[in-house]
């Protein structure tokens, strides 16, 4: 078979997977209104509609949904493999015009057409990301047949799981902005049903709505990002817009592919939960733990940092917008680990430290060390959704709690998610040998060399290094160590998790600690160029990138700062040790410290707070509100007040015609009538007295010649 | 029969509504019966006329000319384009969905009721077949009848208000209009001495710029209040709020679109000069911007679930004016998909509330919650109308908001700029409005019991559950049917448009890469 041009097919297994739960699902699991589902009050009028035998159901479910994902495991692999033996090491498969439009005017007034292909693009930096989300996918998959047994909805929550990885898999094998922006908002709407997959929660409700808003905000800037990119270059594909781009000299200002860049990076910053449109993030931990282990921490929000990898070619001609993004993404890195070192729920804190890890993968972006900035994304996705997926099961096997500080001595009860945790804090904290060491290192060491890096962005990578080891540790420590502070119904309950589920963290484990061995300094030439296999992969991708020769450096130094991260790394472990392995912290982890910082810290600096007060309250209540009175008072106040003005006009019409107009024609009448009064005195047609006045005017005629 | 497919399809719900008149008052069932199969025979006489459109022209199609009046010189004269073939069968599906959704809803002098609704299709469907501009005022007019009558005898509490709300207010828009379409009339006659309304007659005249400001702006205000535009909009949340499900399923998806049909096929063609004056284009463009920041930021607070979908016409149509008065091919396209879609997404999400209405009989948003758990189905259903008008890409939204924004990023890129954010409000209003209707326990008593969708509810949803995936996966014929027409508009208004294109692309080639 020739998988290079089938890949189009890769992302329609999972799809054929969702929409056969979508449509078929509820007849293999029919779910009854749970008791969660209604307000204390309501739950004795519900009848019982009684769980029938679905076992059979369920398992072909789960064999389905996973099954879909690994198929296209199987395939990725089989075209990663073929492309491998290309020359270009690019392949490009298109398959119709989707966005079909007209003909439109360019920037420089040329002729260009509005069009998006529905195609493909598979390339060194593509095989990456597929392998990830397909490969992490199944195992995660895997995971949640035995995490998500008992919840209700199963079939519901592998439709939405299949739909991510279908969407995903769109994000990262298209050949254009328009079809990535297909799967970007795609992604989107999975997490938003699944953040929201427990909807009898107010708080689910609410986490899943803000990650979809915040999250369109940052769409908004992709969306003209895309506007400009139409304008400027007359197309959308990623190959058009690099030849385009190709030959072109840096900006030197503040020019408009910076502002495109920015725009871009807008869109980035909000699915890569970026300071400031991070906040939602944190939040979508309402989701159940698999999700957070697959969206919100291995594939999704890593989309934008594949989607400025990918225009790579554009970023490197605008120095001032990466110098944007390395600040953000390094401030982001600092202030999100802050955060994480004072949170008790234990899925905060690996949500905070996603944030911040995040941010060191954008300080490797802005430093222009493209490749380093995927292969921190690329052993982050081993190590965190490890430590996700471990949290789990921990809470899996704590009942439901999530809280820390009523945790402890775990160690010895789940003895396999111990052991695959302990891997994957040591690969997060930075211990040489292990997956996260490597990609940290060469973020840490770029950032100090590049020439687009500075001194005090290594300072800041070095700084939140240490916090990153500390908070891991202090969770390390609070979790598995120490005293058992649970009650003893759910101690009862402690076990370790079946089958399906210690298995993936085993895989995960494994690829923890060996994943970063494709990545080795470049200082450690005992290892041949094999062990650098990564940046020679994705080569090809950023060749245009890449064209100004990194300055020279002394080896020394670089050996320096090595030993100061790993320093830096085992000394903040070691201080998590002291601080939270005492006796006193043990048994009452919750009284250490009530500075002023650590309250601060424990509100999350109140960033929420602020947005709301701003935004939500104040411009979109508050604005929705006024313009709502706005609109019925002054706008349809026009309109009630013409149709006022027309009864009173009306009204008046009838009083004027009453009494004027009218009253002008009775008047004379009136006049007439009286002035006619006395000669109507007269007619009173008695002929005798007609008789009497003619003989009397008669007499006075008489009367008057006779006296002259 | 072949050389009068417009006239059967302009006529079969009328001779529909005819024989409708005959069925006895009591024999409800049989009424509904029938009305259901007349607006399906107008649905399948309409989809012929896709066998027999041809997409590569640009003229009127299946013209039908007769003298109706010769001594005025009004014309039955009817024609059909890619535009108002997208429009009509928009129209002929809407029309029977309606009358499909109706089936409980209305039991009070059910003939009547039905008989107004398929008189209705003959009106709109006429607005968008008549190629003669007092015929085209004629079917404007008789549009208003039905819906008037629908309104205030099968509305809500305040039905009167609002149904004579709407008649007076869209009868004002239509004085002045006809004020404009006389003024033409009358310069035709001085300049070629004979009477005419017929479109191709007023496109050869040549007006001073002036005269056709004025002309612009009468007939501005008759279209402006029919879309509505910022600030004649206030009569629609009373009269959606107040219509049977129906009704407004009608007034949103369709008559809506008369008035920015109108503005497409009038004002741009018949008024160049006027149409591509800055002042115009300006205040356009603003108003239209303003309505989509506006309609979207009220809508946010409503608690009323009807007022606020109503609200969201508002801000949609502000992107359909918008594209329009792009004055460019991908910003008129766009804003007719989008006007298709507005009447999927829209229409949709007005027969969602009518389904619960018919249940609970209230629209207040506070007295719902967690109906996912009662009613998954309809949850869905819901979700999916949800996302189809927030502009979720592979539906359909996004294919007409994109184009939109194309067009006016092209054309203003500040226009771009303020219209983009009105796609973050949209999401934010539909979310809320869907968490505090859908989501959370159920904490009404009320609710409890509430049915699924039933099959008929499912028959009036799949249609255009369908539509909507088609035009967002593959939306590439709708472009090829508004090619040849668009193209056609815009040379009208910026001649030279496509040639300068050419030319300055084979100079400029080089300076882009």
């Amino acid at each position: 078979m020739n998988f290079l041009d089938h890949i189009w097919l890769i992302p329609l297994f999972p799809l054929f997977g969702a929409v056969v739960m979508l449509i078929l699902g509820r007849r293999f699991d029919p779910q009854a209104p749970s008791d969660a589902a209604l307000a204390p009050g309501l739950v004795e009028s519900v009848e019982d509609h009684g769980h029938h035998a679905i076992g059979a159901a369920k398992f072909l479910v789960s064999l389905l949904c996973p099954g879909m994902v690994l198929l296209s495991f199987l395939l990725s692999v089989g075209a990663v493999i073929e492309l491998a033996s290309t020359a270009g090491k690019v392949h490009q498969v298109i398959q119709f015009t989707w966005l079909a439009g007209l003909p439109f005017h360019r920037a420089d007034g040329a002729l260009a057409r509005f069009s998006a292909d529905w195609g493909f693009l598979l390339d060194p930096l593509s095989s990456v990301m597929i392998l990830i989300v397909t490969g992490i996918g199944f195992l995660i998959h895997v995971y949640s047949t035995g995490y998500m047994a008992h919840d209700g909805g199963y079939y519901r929550f592998f439709a939405y799981l299949n739909l991510f990885v279908f969407f995903m898999l769109m994000l990262v094998l298209a050949n254009n902005y328009a079809l990535l922006f297909v799967g970007w908002e795609g992604v989107g709407l999975c997490s938003y049903l699944l953040i929201g997959f427990y909807f009898h929660k107010k708080a689910a409700g609410d986490a899943a709505k803000k990650a979809f808003i915040v999250n369109r905000i940052g769409d908004a800037g992709f969306i003209l990002g895309m506007l400009l990119l139409f304008a400027l270059v007359g197309s959308v594909r990623f190959l058009d817009v690099n030849a385009a781009l190709a030959g072109r000299a840096p900006e030197t200002s503040f020019g408009v592919l910076s502002v495109l860049a920015l725009l871009l990076f807008l869109g980035a910053a909000g699915k890569s939960a970026q300071f400031p449109l991070y906040v939602w993030l944190p939040d979508a931990m309402e989701g159940p733990t698999p999700v957070s282990a697959l969206i919100h921490a291995a594939t999704m929000v890593t989309a934008g940092v594949y989607m400025i990898a990918r225009s790579s070619a554009l970023f490197a001609l605008t120095p001032e917008t990466s110098t944007i993004v390395a600040a953000v993404g390094a401030f982001t890195a600092i202030f999100a680990a802050s955060i994480a070192l004072v949170q008790n729920d234990i899925k905060r804190v690996l949500a905070y430290s996603t944030v911040s890890q995040l941010g060191f993968m954008f300080v490797a972006l802005g430093v222009g060390a493209y490749w380093v900035a995927v292969f921190h994304l690329y052993t982050h996705a081993f190590f965190k959704a490890l430590l996700f997926l471990g949290a789990g099961s921990v809470i899996h096997a704590m009942s439901g709690e999530q809280d820390m500080r009523r945790m402890g001595g775990l160690k010895d009860k789940i003895p396999v998610t111990f052991r695959t945790m302990f891997i994957g804090s040591l690969a997060i904290a930075g211990v040489p040998g292990l997956a996260g060491f490597f990609s940290k290192d060469e973020i840490l060491w770029q950032a100090w060399s590049s020439p687009l890096g500075s001194k005090s962005i290594f300072a800041v990578g070095l700084v939140t290094a240490f916090m990153t080891a500390f908070y891991m540790w202090r969770l390390m420590f609070l979790t598995f160590y120490g005293q058992p502070r649970m009650d003893a119904h759910t101690a009862a309950h402690i076990r370790e998790s079946p089958i399906s589920m210690t298995v993936p963290l085993s895989v995960l484990a494994l690829l923890s600690i060996a994943g970063g061995w494709i990545g080795v300094p470049k200082l450690w030439s005992v290892f041949g160029d094999g062990f650098r296999a990564f940046e020679h992969w994705l080569e090809p991708v950023f060749a245009a990138a890449h064209s100004a020769e990194e300055a020279h450096h002394e080896a020394s130094v670089e050996w320096l700062l090595m030993a100061l991260s790993v320093s830096v790394a085992v000394g903040a472990i070691l201080l998590a040790r002291r601080r939270y392995l005492s006796k006193a912290v043990q048994e009452e982890p919750e009284a250490e410290a009530p500075g002023l910082l650590h309250k601060i810290l424990l509100n999350k600096w109140y960033v929420d707070e602020i947005y709301d007060f701003l935004f939500v309250n104040g411009l979109a209540k508050r604005g929705g509100t006024l313009l709502g009175r706005f609109d019925s008072a002054i706008v349809d106040g026009g309109v009630n007040g013409a149709a006022w003005l027309t009864r009173f006009t009306s009204r008046f019409s009838i009083w004027w015609d009453t009494w004027i107009v009218d009253g002008l024609v009775r008047l004379s009448a009136f006049t007439v009538k009286v002035w006619s009064y006395p000669v109507r005195l007269v007619q009173n047609g008695l002929v005798q007295t007609y008789a009497l006045m003619v003989m009397a005017g008669l007499a006075v005629i008489l009367g008057y010649y006779m006296s002259r | 029969m072949s050389e009068h497919l417009l006239s059967l399809v302009l006529l079969t719900p009328l001779a529909g509504m005819l024989l409708l008149l005959l069925i006895p008052s009591s024999k409800t069932t049989l009424i509904k019966i029938w009305a259901n199969v007349s607006a399906f025979a107008g649905f399948a006489v309409s989809l012929l006329l896709l066998t027999r459109f041809d997409r590569t022209s640009g003229d009127f199609q299946m013209v039908e000319r007769a003298d109706w009046i010769p001594a005025i010189g009004l014309k039955y004269a009817l024609g059909i384009d890619g535009i108002s073939l997208l429009l009509v069968l928009l129209t002929t599906l809407m029309g029977f969905l309606a009358v499909l959704s109706s089936w409980n809803a209305v039991e009070d002098r059910v003939k009547s009721y039905y008989a107004m609704l398929l008189l209705q299709q003959t009106g709109m469907i006429g607005v968008f077949l008549a190629l003669d501009f007092l015929l085209f005022y004629v079917f404007w007019e008789i549009v208003l009848v039905p819906m008037y009558f629908i309104i205030g005898v099968w509305g809500g509490h305040r039905k009167l208000y609002a149904a004579i709300k709407f008649f007076l207010y869209t009868m004002a828009g239509s004085v002045l209009m006809l004020l404009g379409i006389l003024t033409l009339y009358f310069q035709h006659y001085q300049q070629f001495g004979f009477y005419t309304f017929e479109i191709s007659g007023l496109m050869k005249l040549s007006l001073p710029l002036g005269l056709q400001q004025w002309v612009f702006w009468s007939l501005f205000i008759g279209f402006a209040i029919k879309v509505p535009m910022f600030p004649f909009h206030t009569w629609l949340p009373d009269a959606h709020v107040e219509a049977p499900t129906a009704g407004s399923v009608i007034l949103a998806a369709v008559l809506l679109k008369m008035g920015t049909y109108g503005f497409i096929r009038f004002s741009l063609p018949l008024l160049p000069d006027a149409s591509v004056d800055g002042v115009i284009v300006q205040v356009l463009a603003g108003l239209s911007i303003i309505a989509i920041l506006y309609g979207a930021l009220a809508s946010l607070m409503q608690q009323d679930w009807k007022k606020l979908v109503a609200y969201s016409s508002v801000s949609h149509l502000g992107f359909c004016t918008l594209g329009i008065f792009a004055l460019n091919p991908n910003g008129i396209a766009g804003s007719i998909i989008q006007q298709i879609n507005h009447g999927i997404s829209t229409g949709m999400l007005f027969l969602i509330v009518g389904v619960i209405y018919e249940r609970r009989h209230t629209r207040e948003i506070g007295e719902y919650g967690g109906l996912a758990h009662v009613m998954p189905n309809y949850a869905k259903v819901f979700a999916f109308a949800m996302f189809s008008s927030a502009g979720l890409p592979l539906l359909n939204g996004f294919v007409g908001e994109f184009t939109i924004l194309q067009g006016a990023f092209e054309a203003n890129r500040i226009w771009a700029a303020f219209a983009v954010v009105g796609i973050i409000l949209g999401a934010a209003y539909l979310l809320w409005l869907y968490q505090r209707t859908m989501l959370g326990q159920v904490t009404n008593a009320k609710n409890l019991g509430l049915p699924d969708l039933s099959v008929r509810e499912w028959a009036v949803f799949l249609p255009l559950i369908a539509w909507a995936l088609w035009i967002g996966v593959y939306p590439k014929p709708y472009f090829d049917v508004l090619d040849k027409p668009v193209t056609r508009i815009v040379e009208r208004v910026r001649p030279g448009y496509f040639e300068a294109l050419t030319q300055s692309s084979a100079a400029v080639a080089g300076d882009v890469r």
